[in-house]
């Protein structure tokens, strides 16, 4: 069975630090983003591009879904940060701040140019956005179908709350709207929603109501800033018995449909579109990642 | 010869004939009887062993030039009985002793190194001799024969078949009365169990107590009894307490440590083993002390209660004491001051003798009903042989301590280590000093991955409940795989023909020699 | 390529290699390392500084590296990092097509 690449958890680390880098390749994140923008102080840009190329080309973590979150669009570094990370050739280039539909468009032909430079397979790297101001969020929907690479957007709270001059709170009620606003334009456009982070490192327990918040929401993941956050939130991603057993009925219909050569697939009376099956594979990924054998749950 | 480990050795270095590990344990001679060299004599003159001051302790006890001495290290990085018992001795212009504490930690002031170079002491024997004698011993320090390395279980064994005989055994306490009851218990320089002096006070020929905290008779609790004590000093001071206390445990926030330590956690409540009345030793790593709180958290979360925690204690194992999640601490040694000033306020925590802890030859020893013991490691090999003593350079890091002991007495040892350690990689194909054969290893956890050891007793067993708990294992060899991916393969150390050490196993058999590292 | 000014990159963290480099005129390489893996990572390490300056073209030069256990290709990206500060140029992203 073909599994779906997770994205429950990403975890931050900074290109400016190679002992977090080599130490975040083992946690056990989904994904892992090294960072080329705010946890570098601008003195160190060109080093620490040099050191998320050489690790991300050369030496790529085992069984990670690896992403390279590149300097702001309009910043001085942008042009040299796409070389070396298209170069590097992750699963996905993480634009900070995007707010416009054109931006993407941009990016993604710069992509491509780099690619056919370098002679690589046009097209596999995947973009996700993070959307971190009012005018991000108003776009969203045309954002997440800028382009083809588009596969995530991914909300920054942070920023979304001053562009908003509102005040960031634990319980999150302010950027209610905006987790419920993104959630819809990437369940319309199909790409997958990336929710913000909890900051408080050191409170394990708000971080566990803040995911319940996450995932009852609807959300595919979260964004982590510390290791210790990670198993946490993973956790909340574990299917129940009722989401596994209903993701194996629907793969079932779909291979029986696939050997019946039928176009169109119906379970309980409802159509299975390719979304649906997609969400299929992803909860079973999620009940392996959790250790469950999904074998068993048939019986 | 080569021993089961694979360790090349000669038939004898210098007048010390070589019993090669030979794997199972070495059966014992029933008949001999145990050595002691304890005589009835009366001590006490005028109601007092009292002596003014320590050279007169010593004098009095007779020592000579090339006699043994011996001491325990319970005041760890903070003691200063060594260094005042030395300085005496030097003075006194004795010469050529052998000295035999239970362990040699990092004590800088005196050095000991000088005391070897100015010919006080020519052979030395202990678990470890970290610090700055240990590099100058790898360096290749003139002693009269190679140091012997023996693990925590092996010193009572080799005191009582005689073959390290100890003429004057000096034994810090932090209170004591003048006939020589004595604790560590009490006092402002407490440093909580004795457990390793109880063997030095019961077979040396003399024994002196020193303290810094003369009470009136009789001293409480009596750790020690006057019994077996001739002589008591009073000095100044016995130590910094500072650091004797030191290492008080801290929660480690190094990410890397916690997740191996929760793996650890995670391994353990994975076993069948893992029920009401289990039985633990975590030990003072910092993966060790993040791997207690785990571990406490497991226990509570399925409603059992541990029967016992075994040898060095930490606050945390205290914490999970109070809390009930662990009945009885048996405690051979206080690994910081909480842990110190527990024994005398919990009647279930009790202080031990290292013997009863350790030793494989008594009639039976506690970590004989040990279901889990947690060990560190500075590498482990694919044959899970574990390296404790020597750095990647071959300087000397750690003592053996108990781990042998532990490995072979438990039945799961975990081992807990980084996969690399900056560019050293900790997973190796040969470990450079093998302290702990293999064989006795069942885990390994890393943070990238957990591997069982195929040729361990346990392994179906373990197998089949870490399959069930759904926790993924790598082989070792795909450990190997990934730590050389990191660092590349490292230059082997290059030694002279020189034996600077002899690695014993708790059986007494060599396990492994330390050559003198080659410098350019 | 010639070395135009003195250049220092990287850190004394764990993990991590400071690189200085610094004109050292028709006197050729000179490379001075101090490192806690010395014994048995010394010659690989000088093996990759000294692939980075031939890739840059470099044969004149002073190299002072205090490495605490960098691994090999954190050394290769200082090393570059300090290579392009040093020659005041940047960095041939093409020349990673080849």
């Amino acid at each position: 069975m073909q599994t779906a690449k997770l994205k429950r958890t990403s975890l931050y680390v900074s290109g400016a630090s190679p002992i977090n880098m080599i130490q975040a390749a083992f946690y056990n994140e989904d994904c892992l983003v090294y960072d080329l923008e705010d946890s570098v102080p601008n003195s160190e840009k060109d080093d620490a591009r040099l050191v998320v190329y050489n690790t991300v080309r050369y030496h790529r973590p085992a069984n990670k879904y690896v992403i390279i979150r590149v300097n702001g669009i309009y910043s001085e570094y942008i042009d040299e940060d796409l070389e070396a990370a298209v170069r590097a050739n992750p699963d996905a280039i993480r634009i900070p701040k995007v707010e416009y539909k054109e931006e993407v468009i941009r990016i993604c032909q710069r992509i491509t140019e780099i690619e056919k430079a370098a002679g690589m397979q046009v097209g596999k790297i995947e973009v996700w956005c993070n959307i971190e101001s009012y005018l991000g969020l108003i776009n969203a929907y045309e954002i997440a179908t800028a382009d083809e690479r588009v596969v995530a957007l991914a909300l920054g709270a942070e920023d979304f709350t001053a562009s908003m001059k509102s005040h960031r709170t634990k319980e999150g009620l302010e950027i209610f709207y905006a987790r419920n606003a993104l959630l819809t334009a990437c369940r319309h456009a199909g790409v997958e929603a990336i929710d913000a982070v909890f900051s408080d490192i050191n409170d394990l327990e708000g971080l566990k109501e803040d995911t319940a918040l996450t995932r009852n929401l609807g959300f595919d993941g979260k964004t982590c800033v510390h290791p210790r956050q990670i198993d946490v939130v993973n956790s909340f991603f574990t299917p129940s018995k009722k989401e596994i057993k209903y993701a194996l009925r629907v793969l079932q219909a779909v291979e029986e449909g696939k050997k019946q050569k039928k176009g169109a697939v119906t379970l309980d009376g409802s159509m299975i579109d390719k979304p649906m099956e997609l969400r299929a594979r992803t909860t079973l990924a999620q009940a392996e990642a959790a250790g469950i054998n999904v074998e068993e749950e048939l019986l | 010869m080569i021993n089961a480990v694979g360790r090349e050795l000669p038939e004898k270095i210098g007048d010390y004939i070589v019993k090669p590990y030979a794997g199972a344990k070495e059966t014992i001679d029933a008949e001999k009887t145990v050595a002691s060299r304890r005589k009835p004599s009366k001590r006490a003159v005028n109601g007092t062993k009292l002596m003014p001051d320590l050279k007169e302790a010593i004098k009095k006890t007779g020592l000579r030039d090339g006699m043994t001495i011996s001491f325990h290290h319970c005041f760890r990085e903070g003691d200063y009985i060594i260094g005042l018992v030395l300085s005496a001795i030097k003075e006194l212009g004795i010469k050529g002793l052998r000295f035999a504490p239970s362990a040699v930690v990092n004590i800088k002031n005196p050095s000991i190194v000088d005391f070897v170079k100015d010919g006080t002491i020519n052979r030395i024997q202990a678990s470890g001799i970290r610090g700055e004698l240990g590099d100058a011993v790898v360096e290749g320090l003139e002693l009269a024969e190679p140091v012997i390395l023996r693990p925590h279980g092996a010193r009572p064994h080799t005191i009582e078949t005689g073959d390290l005989s100890i003429d004057v055994a000096f034994i810090g306490a932090s209170a004591a009365d003048d006939f020589g009851n004595c604790t560590g218990q009490v006092g402002p320089n407490a440093c909580g169990s004795l457990g390793y002096s109880f063997i030095d006070a019961t077979c040396a020929e003399n024994v002196v107590v020193i303290t810094d905290n003369l009470v009136p008779y009789p001293c409480v609790p009596i750790s020690i009894s006057q019994m077996y004590v001739d002589y008591v000093v009073k000095v100044d001071q016995i130590g910094d307490s500072a650091k004797i206390g030191a290492g008080a445990a801290r929660r480690t926030k190094n990410p890397r440590d916690l997740l191996i330590a929760q793996r650890a956690a995670d391994v353990m409540a994975a076993s069948r083993l893992f029920k009401d009345g289990y039985s633990f030793q975590t030990g003072a790593g910092a993966i060790s002390i993040a791997c207690t709180d785990f571990l406490a958290e497991h226990t509570e979360k399925a409603g059992i209660v541990a029967s016992y925690a075994l040898g060095g204690m930490t606050a945390n194992i205290v914490e999970m004491h109070k809390k009930g999640l662990v009945n009885t601490l048996l405690c051979s040694q206080s690994f910081d001051a909480v842990a110190a000033r527990a024994i005398v306020e919990n009647p279930n925590i009790i202080e031990i003798d290292n013997s009863m802890y350790a030793n494989m030859f008594n009639k039976s020893c506690a970590l004989d009903k040990l279901n889990f013991g947690v060990l560190g490691a500075l590498e482990i090999d694919v044959d899970f042989n574990i390296n404790i003593l020597t750095g990647s350079n071959g300087e000397m890091m750690s003592g053996i301590g108990g781990g042998p002991d532990v490995a072979d007495g438990a039945d799961i040892s975990i081992v807990t280590l980084p996969i690399v350690r900056g560019r050293i990689p900790s997973v190796v194909d040969r470990v450079f000093t093998c302290c702990t054969p293999g064989s006795s290893v069942a885990v390994v956890v890393t943070e990238a991955g957990i591997a069982l050891n195929p040729k361990h007793k346990s392994y179906e067993m373990l197998k089949e409940d870490l399959q069930k708990a759904g926790i993924k294992t790598v082989s070792i060899e795909e450990l190997l795989k990934i730590a050389y991916s990191l660092t590349g393969v490292p230059k082997p150390i290059e030694t002279t023909d020189k034996i600077t050490c002899i690695v014993e196993y708790r059986d007494g058999t060599v396990i492994d020699v330390i050559r003198e590292i080659k410098r350019d | 390529m010639e070395i135009k000014q003195a250049a220092m990159v990287g850190t004394l963290e764990s993990s991590d290699i400071q690189i200085s480099i610094s004109p050292n005129p028709s006197k050729g390489i000179s490379i001075e390392l101090q490192s806690v893996v010395k014994a048995q990572f010394g010659d690989a390490i000088v093996a990759t500084m000294t692939e980075v300056l031939e890739s840059f073209g470099i044969k004149d030069a002073i190299v002072n590296a205090v490495d605490r256990g960098a691994l090999e290709w954190i050394i290769r990206a200082r090393m570059q990092s300090a290579c392009c500060k040093a020659t005041g140029t940047r960095f041939d992203w093409k020349g990673e097509d080849k």
